[in-house]
């Protein structure tokens, strides 16, 4: 049962081959016999996982038929859920249960999904290789030696494993596509503001996203349908009609126009994912699509200018741990000083405050303009370059990551490194369009992925075009052998 | 501009951070390295454009001037660390 996509989960419920109890109960076990390995999850709610499935069933047995109706995932463990710690990654949320849900994670509930607990992760969504979780690193079912990506690692090393069929995740610089590229699954940003952030743990506000990654475009369509749409409580939810992705996804592809950006294929990428990229190029024209070359000129600046604008907002939202209401205290303060300080230099781990502290700094007396300003300029001149390519051309299409996933620990003392490997994914989120990443081929035994972009609430679109490339290629259905049993 | 260990103490009182000695030795090491990285910006002309805010180019939203949450003091104050008669409780601040 564990290989099924969550497309065949449904069907095989609906046609009563199995109940969502048995389902539940079965992809439990095989999480307490794998994960020890992996170490994908910080909480595994068994009781509640049943006590939902068991709700599924009744609502099926009642003639209900939602097509995520008794489905499993888990959730990123940023998501808050009620009754249930939302950690963060992070020491400062170790005591933290949230007193209500997500907007995501009641959304998912209402369609009747079932939940199997909290997914490992970056310490509040910071770094790209899941070794700054309180919780210890997260290891990729590809090569147990090696990163699985990050920030949301766990979510990608869980479903890589067939843990789970499917997860949440979140992506402020490329937290979902990255992970999902380096584990061979299919993830999606969608477009800033189509998925609420209400109960969403912020960590960049005006970058943050909630998605999911999955095995293929089908069952991520599935997931967004239902996770999309305005929200009244998030003041950046965007009102506008969710379309319908899963009637989207069998649309032809012939006359798609794919825009190639040059910036995408030069120094730093490793040639054999290069080559692989154009591989899927030529697939997808033999399904119809045209090519041009396009320029992308302002991508090289928006590392600077990301490493500006998401440290700023992290300083500014990360300053309500304070010890006082909720979350991590430290033990005997002699004064509100000494609380605050202490109280945060233990909560948090070394990225985290790094990064807190390159936000106080430049949104500090004097360096404002030259830092958070100019900043937000380079995020103006990046957004145009992708208006001006969507003139042009469909979609955009380039590598997801410069290399395959490296072994853990290597960047762990060189923080701009790890920064550094972010280049294809972040000027997604600065100019706020919509990514998906998909599998693509391998390189030494390791997935390599293919990211698509396209214009504001294209997401159907990146589906579409998944889904297509899905039929005519076996990239996707490719696991990992040792966690196959 | 290089940060001086003094920036660096500065820096982590602005964020209420209580770094030790050898903290802020590592510490200002590293955000060297990240403004070195950041610093590329500087060389971006950016005459003549506005700062991009928000991808969207949204405005923030109003509702009604509504009372719409309930009380839900007991909920909130069962996470927290130290409470006393629905009060949130901190170290004396005034003598």
């Amino acid at each position: 049962m564990h290989t099924l996509t969550l497309a065949e989960i449904s069907r095989a419920l609906s046609a009563k081959e199995f109940s969502a109890e048995e389902l539940t109960r079965a992809l439990l076990d095989r999480i307490a016999q794998v994960d020890p390995e992996l170490n994908s999850f910080i909480t595994v709610t068994e009781a509640q996982a049943i006590e939902q499935a068991k709700a599924a069933d009744q609502r099926r047995a009642q003639g209900e038929t939602g097509a995520l109706l008794g489905t499993p995932i888990a959730h990123k463990d940023l998501f808050c859920t009620q009754g249930i710690r939302t950690s963060c990654g992070s020491k400062m949320l170790d005591n933290f249960i949230a007193p209500y849900n997500a907007t995501v994670v009641q959304k998912l509930a209402d369609a009747g999904v079932v939940s199997l607990g909290k997914l490992n992760m970056d310490e509040f969504a910071m770094g790209s290789a899941n070794e700054s979780s309180h919780y210890g690193p997260v290891k990729n079912p590809w090569d147990t030696s090696r990163i699985p990506g990050g920030s949301s690692g766990g979510s990608a090393a869980a479903v890589a494993a067939r843990l789970v069929p499917a997860a949440t995740g979140t992506d402020t610089g490329g937290s979902i596509r990255q992970p999902a590229a380096l584990t061979n699954l299919t993830g999606l940003k969608p477009t800033y503001g189509r998925v609420s952030r209400w109960g969403m743990i912020a960590y960049a506000s005006s970058l943050d996203q909630g998605g999911m990654l999955a095995r293929n475009a089908e069952d991520c369509a599935l997931l967004l349908q239902a996770m999309a749409g305005f929200d009244p409580k998030d003041s950046t939810s965007v009102d506008q009609p969710v379309d319908d992705y899963l009637a989207s996804l069998e649309k032809p592809l012939a006359g798609l126009r794919i825009g190639l950006p040059k910036e995408y294929f030069g120094e730093g990428l490793d040639s054999r994912i290069a080559d692989l990229t154009l591989k899927a190029v030529d697939e997808l024209k033999k399904l119809g699509a045209t090519v041009k070359d396009i320029s992308l000129p302002n991508m090289q600046h928006a590392i600077p200018a990301y490493y500006v604008i998401a440290p700023a907002e992290a300083s500014s939202n990360l300053s309500r741990y304070d010890g006082v209401r909720f979350g991590y205290r430290c033990e005997d303060p002699k004064d509100l000083t000494d609380l605050y300080k202490r109280s945060r230099a233990e909560g948090f781990g070394d990225e985290v405050r790094r990064r807190i502290m390159v936000g106080t700094y430049a949104l500090s007396a004097g360096y404002y303009d030259a830092y958070y300003l100019k900043a937000q300029r380079i995020r103006r001149l990046i957004k145009n370059d992708f208006v001006a390519a969507f003139n042009d051309v469909d979609v955009i299409l380039g590598p997801t990551t410069p290399s395959v996933a490296w072994k853990l620990g290597e960047k762990n003392n060189d923080p701009v490194a790890e920064y550094l490997m972010d280049i294809y994914t972040i000027t997604a989120n600065l100019a706020g369009v919509p990514g998906l990443s998909m599998p693509a081929g391998f390189v030494d035994g390791l997935p390599v992925g293919v990211q698509l972009l396209a214009p504001y609430f294209q997401e159907g679109r990146l589906l579409n075009i998944a889904h297509q490339f899905q039929k005519a290629t076996d990239w996707h259905t490719k696991a990992p052998t040792g966690f196959l049993k | 501009m290089a940060l001086e260990r003094s920036d660096v103490e500065k820096i982590a009182h602005l964020a209420r951070l209580g770094l030790n000695d050898a903290d802020i030795e590592r510490t200002t090491g590293t955000l060297n390295d990240i403004l070195g990285l950041i610093d590329r910006m500087q060389a971006v002309n950016t005459d003549n454009i506005e700062p991009l805010a928000h991808p969207l180019e949204a405005v923030q939203r109003l509702r009604p001037d509504e009372v719409t949450e309930t009380n839900q003091r007991d909920a909130y104050q069962a996470i927290a660390p130290a409470v006393e008669n629905g009060l949130f409780l901190v170290p004396k601040v005034i003598e």
